[in-house]
């Protein structure tokens, strides 16, 4: 059996796996259920500005049969009082003292607002904070959340003035909604953060209802945009990571990764691309806490059959494989091959490419069934029809080299070699 | 208990005649199962119905909750789409053919969704067709079944003037007439007719049967064309002694009162012999056994190989308790008193190939004897060979001859359906009214 016991700025817990700072991690209730269910740790929801929540929250994007491939909330942060809060913590850690408890915290935007509430928070016995510099919605009106997550220069005066107050690890929560997350990243741990964690959520309307004609989630006849998460934002995260994890000064801080983590899988793809342990959110609410025990043992399967013993052993071990488009292999071509004893003849395959590839599949007309096969001189290897076959290892791609040498583009572009060639 | 009808309770009835293939009963069930459809291209789904209603696109529309749209895809292809749904053998068309069998999983529950959509579509009467202005062409159709009516609506909808002339006192032929009632009940089929009748500019004339109230030249004379989908009618003879014995009927008789009269109302026996393997055979059996009769025997004179109907049907057959006694053939029906008592069979074996493919049945020699008070025919139907020779219409065994897929010897006459193809499906027949109206709008020269 592989450890899968995580260490994040020298903060333990059993698993990799902590829940995000949402609505699962705003009572002591919940927390205790995701602690007995076997979460690692857990991100208290924000702490700081008194706020007041609107009734309808919540909104989704469902994609076929299945529901909320993504989800939306218009949520402020923790709408309780600040002592209860702080109560509640030291009781969850006192019950789980083995579990990672981090707590959350937006304060007004000054020092001294910043220096209070820090000092609240580590009388509680946590572990850690991490800064929300994300929340998209409610907050960036009032200077806060995304507000500073935004800018790098005000990310950094904040975080300076967290770094003057905190004794405990700080952990800076990025926001996806900026052209790129390495500049506020940048600053963020210049001025001291410890570690970052992204991606928070990003600004998104779900849906129109088309009777009312009213955007999702409705409030008395209006909306707002919400913050965007779960599975549909994952390539997202995964991307915005990587440029965290690719970055010289970024990379020097662990990272914790955030956005659509559903399954172990995903946790092993964060983690492969630099995150130290990952935090979860819309899975638990689509799911409940429950879901982490497969997220445990498939972990720990998959490390066992790979033979990595510990998380640090493949931590990072694709960052360095996300390269340049110019560095690429020109050289490498791949056709697809169609398995006849798989097909199910149901032409998907055939008509992606015809209507909208490049016309590389060969149909032959049967009644009732046709005969799909691929014109290999004709097939750029893009992938589509294996993305759309519904058969499991039906299309493969047969690599075809051009020829065996290395040969990215800046090199072809030297030797003149011919263009728009296909 | 010798034959005799109101053997059970009105509950015992309804309970036994209830929907066999009941609806999804909510729109999220309907869903999950449209969800599954790969939307397949060139499906073959599509290219196995006969009316080639375009299945992917049907579904997918039920999934982006356009139910109108999709039951106007069903529709155009097949106006009796909502019937089809009910009693077509899917198994042995689209659903037969859908990839989901290559993947060892279910198909994809094709009838069910085409229920969904077209039950919504006549429950909400979305009437989907316009008419276009009249043209001041008429055609009469004879036979309000499902190729007349499929072919009246294409005509219809095209400006054309209708009138249906039909013998009995409803709409829908076969549907309404000949089939079994826990597939499709008479009201239902009433609902249909009318529904398809709402497009307009068709006329039903009831109680009219050609050669009795009219001839078809009296048409000819009245109409610009005309369109005979007069079906198939008469019940195939054994031609065995006994066979004019009081408690044998043929299953075409036996279904038409159990659906024009009422279960109650319909006698069936303790014991009953059912001859033949066809679809009508089990609509036969399966109803006599729900009406009370103890025991059921199906007798088909060759092997459950060479079976005319489905596995499903039969399967059908087999859980109502009927008994199946396969390699045998009717030989006398022996009776007392001019009552039916026995059943004489030969044991058959199989020899070689006939016209149909089918290893054909020999007669061994050896007879057995049932202990039976009824006997019910289910040997096939013949055509209406009479009223066919005295039209002169040009017909083989009585089946009428046709080019391109309607158009008889007689200019102006059009045929379609089981007069035609000797006995189909019902959607076999709705495809050989379109077939034939488009025929007549060519030869009247209407676009």
């Amino acid at each position: 059996m592989a450890d899968i016991s995580s260490s994040f700025l020298g903060i333990q817990s059993p698993n990799p796996f902590w829940l995000a700072s949402a609505p699962p991690t705003d009572k002591k209730i919940n927390v205790l259920r995701a602690f007995e269910a076997g979460w690692g740790g857990v991100v208290w929801k924000t702490l700081g500005s008194q706020v007041k929540n609107v009734s309808s929250r919540y909104s989704a994007v469902n994609f076929g049969a299945k529901k909320m491939m993504g989800f939306n909330n218009i949520e402020l942060i923790s709408d309780r009082p600040l002592a209860l809060n702080l109560k509640e913590i030291s009781e969850c850690v006192r019950l789980f003292p083995d579990r990672a408890m981090i707590v959350s915290l937006m304060a007004d935007n000054n020092r001294k607002s910043w220096h209070e509430l820090i000092k609240q928070v580590e009388d509680t016995g946590a572990h850690g904070f991490e800064l929300n510099f994300g929340c998209p919605h409610g907050m960036t009106e009032r200077g806060m959340g995304a507000a500073v997550g935004q800018d790098p220069e005000i990310a950094r005066m904040v975080v300076e003035w967290v770094m003057e107050a905190a004794t405990l690890p700080v952990i800076t929560k990025l926001t996806p909604n900026v052209h790129s997350v390495v500049p506020t990243g940048k600053a963020c741990v210049e001025a001291g953060s410890n570690g970052l964690s992204l991606i928070n959520t990003i600004q998104s309307v779900t849906g129109i209802d088309l009777d009312t004609l009213v955007p999702n989630p409705y409030v008395d006849g209006k909306s707002v945009f919400g913050g965007y998460c779960g599975p549909a934002v994952k390539p997202i995260a995964l991307k915005m990571l990587t440029t965290i994890a690719q970055n010289p000064v970024t990379s020097k801080v662990p990272v914790s990764g955030i956005g659509g983590v559903s399954t172990w899988k995903d946790a092993v793809e964060f983690m492969l691309l630099g995150a130290s342990n990952v935090q979860v959110c819309t899975a638990a609410m689509n799911h409940g806490f429950r879901i982490v025990e497969d997220m445990c043992e498939g972990l720990n399967n998959w490390m066992d059959e790979k033979g990595f013993k510990k998380l640090e052993d493949f931590i990072g071990k694709s960052v360095d494989k996300i390269t340049h488009w110019e560095d690429l292999d020109i050289n490498y071509h791949h056709v697809a091959n169609i398995n006849q004893d798989k097909c199910i003849h149901c032409g998907l395959c055939y008509i992606a490419c015809e209507d909208t590839s490049h016309q590389s599949i060969n149909l032959a007309y049967g009644k009732p069934y046709n005969t799909y096969t691929i014109k290999e001189d004709e097939c750029v290897g893009c992938n589509l029809c294996q993305l759309v076959c519904p058969v499991n290892e039906c299309i493969t791609m047969v690599e075809k080299r051009v020829a065996p040498e290395y040969l990215n583009w800046k090199e072809f572009q030297k030797r003149g070699l011919p263009l728009n060639d296909h | 208990m010798p034959i005799t009808n109101n053997r059970l309770t009105a509950d015992q009835y309804a309970e036994n005649f209830s929907d066999i293939h009941p609806p999804f009963e909510t729109k999220d069930a309907a869903l999950t199962e449209a969800n599954r459809c790969l939307f397949c291209y060139d499906a073959p789904c599509m290219k196995s119905c006969p009316t080639s209603i375009d299945v992917p696109k049907f579904i997918k529309q039920i999934t982006t909750d356009n139910v109108k749209g999709s039951a106007h895809t069903i529709f155009v292809s097949n106006i009796l789409g909502a019937g089809c749904s009910r009693v077509c053998p899917v198994e042995k068309l689209c659903e037969g053919a859908c990839v989901y069998n290559f993947m060892e999983e279910p198909p994809i529950q094709i009838a069910r969704l085409q229920r969904y959509a077209t039950e919504k579509a006549m429950e909400s009467n979305w009437q989907l067709f316009d008419r276009k202005p009249s043209n001041g062409k008429k055609v009469a159709i004879v036979g309000a079944g499902p190729a007349g009516l499929s072919c009246a609506h294409v005509l219809a909808r095209s400006g054309v003037e209708v009138t249906i002339y039909e013998k009995e006192s409803k709409g829908g032929g076969l549907m309404t007439y000949g089939i079994a009632a826990y597939k499709v009940t008479p009201s239902f089929c009433e609902d249909e007719v009318n529904y398809i009748l709402g497009v307009g500019g068709i006329q039903v004339r009831y109680n009219q049967t050609l050669g009795k109230d009219f001839t078809l030249s009296d048409l000819q004379q009245s109409y610009d064309a005309v369109y005979l989908g007069i079906g198939v009618g008469l019940a195939r003879q054994l031609h065995i002694p006994g066979e004019q014995l009081n408690g044998v009927e043929d299953a075409i008789t036996f279904i038409y009162n159990l659906r024009d009269k009422g279960f109650a109302s319909v006698p069936v026996g303790d014991r009953i012999a059912v001859i033949g393997m066809g679809m009508t055979a089990i609509d036969a059996a399966t109803q006599a056994k729900r009406l009370g009769a103890e025991k059921v025997i199906m007798v088909y004179r060759r092997t459950e190989n060479e079976k005319p109907c489905t596995q499903e049907e039969l399967d059908i057959a087999l859980l109502d308790g009927c008994e199946v006694i396969w390699l045998a053939a009717p030989k006398e029906i022996i009776g007392e008193n001019n009552q039916v008592t026995k059943l004489v069979c030969s044991k058959m074996t199989l020899g070689e190939p006939d016209a149909s493919g089918r290893r054909s049945p020999v007669d061994t020699g050896e007879t057995f004897t049932l202990d039976v008070d009824m006997v019910i025919k289910a040997a096939g139907q013949t055509p209406y060979t009479d009223i066919i020779q005295e039209a002169n219409l040009l017909n083989q065994d009585g089946k009428v001859s046709v080019t391109q897929g309607a158009i008889t010897n007689i200019p102006g006459v059009f045929a379609g359906g089981d007069c035609v193809n000797g006995g189909k499906e019902v959607v076999d027949a709705v495809q050989a009214g379109k077939d034939g109206a488009s025929a007549i709008l060519e030869f009247l020269k209407v676009s």
